[in-house]
């Protein structure tokens, strides 16, 4: 399959802050070594690099989809990133330190695009309820309509692409997104959409709360 | 630059936020316009040979910029190569704009943008931070330092 690779080592090198960086050792294959290497999570995209100066990345772990996990390991303070499929597939890696695992496991949980999306609707609906008056409602289904107009009139369905790249703004802070395109009934829709975000995020929360009790139990044994 | 092929194709196989078939132009000089499968799912743009199951290719799509070719195209390309366009050729002006709509939300950067201005906004209305009910208003992802000015 062809990709832009060039745009993903951009992607992995610009000056944006990152979601988290670190070390960490990378098993090789099944039966192979562990290799340190640097790492950097930006967006859903794990990127690793020989050293924190290197200009390209060896590689990336695209990881839509993946379910983190703590795994049984010679090595300490490893976790695995897994993902299901006609043959799973699992990066092992490990961590210098619990806390440093702790934070990579968290980060990683939730470096999914699909979840990010799912906040986003979840604020989007709030902010709508508001605007139409009333108390913003407590996480819920989500409604079946989005809103169609928000009275802020920075907001266009298309903006224009300023030649410069930069576009004025009316008021400080960040830049209001387009409206977000209205639902069709006869657009495929993700399996997603019909889990409400409290129900995802229960979901996170039960692994993120398993992965947890067994951390605690395996410090517990002597 | 190494990396997982074999989930790619998987994600490929997701269902689509939008799928077409379209006329696609790549950006080498003096290629020809083929008839491609257009698939965008999450931060990705695949494309397919009409009649086959796995993808000819695949676009990250961060930091793109869309821009519209006359009369009913658009074309994509990236920051750090603004020359280098793939071009779309659609059959009318109303599915170019919701492609159009559609390539300019699928990042990860645009939907880290709309939480901070959503998250922003409603802590204004209401003086709360709606992250907190949901345990993540301290993640790195999600601070407003983290936009570039």
């Amino acid at each position: 399959m062809k990709l832009n690779e060039r745009s993903l080592a951009f992607y992995a090198t610009c000056d944006a802050p990152v979601d988290n960086a670190g070390f960490l050792h990378k098993k090789g294959g099944r039966h192979a070594a562990y290799h340190r290497r640097w790492f950097v999570l930006r967006g859903n995209m794990l990127f690793y690099f020989e050293e924190p100066g290197s200009r390209e990345p060896v590689g990336v772990i695209i990881l839509e989809g993946c379910t983190v996990e703590l795994v049984e390991a010679a090595e300490e303070f490893a976790f695995a990133v897994r993902f299901a499929g006609a043959r799973v597939r699992t990066y092992v890696l490990a961590a210098e330190s619990q806390a440093a695992m702790e934070g990579w496991v968290k980060a990683l949980s939730r470096a999914s695009f699909d979840y990010l999306r799912l906040v986003v609707r979840e604020l989007e609906q709030q902010l709508a309820a508001m605007r139409a008056g009333g108390c913003p409602p407590p996480p819920c289904r989500p409604r079946a309509l989005l809103p169609k107009e928000n009275g802020c009139a920075v907001w266009s369905a298309e903006t224009p692409a300023a030649p410069t790249g930069a576009s004025p703004r009316a008021r400080p802070g960040p830049e209001p997104p387009p409206l977000p395109p209205r639902r069709r009934a006869s657009a495929p829709n993700g399996p997603l959409d019909s889990a409400s975000f409290a129900q995802l995020h229960e979901l996170y929360g039960q692994e993120v709360r398993a992965l947890r009790s067994q951390w605690l139990r395996s410090r517990a044994q002597p | 630059m190494r990396y997982n092929e074999k989930e790619l194709q998987a994600l490929s196989r997701q269902p689509a936020d939008l799928a077409a078939e379209l006329g696609m132009r790549g950006p080498k000089k003096g290629s020809v316009v083929k008839r491609r499968l257009v698939k965008l799912v999450v931060n990705f743009l695949f494309y397919f040979r009409t009649d086959e199951a796995e993808p000819v290719g695949a676009l990250l799509l961060e930091h793109c910029r869309v821009t519209h070719e006359e009369p009913t195209g658009f074309s994509i390309s990236f920051i750090e190569d603004p020359e280098r366009k793939y071009h779309f050729e659609c059959c009318s002006e109303e599915q170019c704009q919701e492609w159009m709509g559609a390539l300019r939300r699928a990042s990860y950067e645009f939907m880290r943008r709309s939480v901070i201005f959503y998250r922003n906004e409603i802590q204004k209305m209401t003086g709360k931070d709606p992250l907190e009910q949901f345990g993540i208003s301290e993640e790195a992802r999600f601070q407003l330092s983290g936009l570039k000015a």
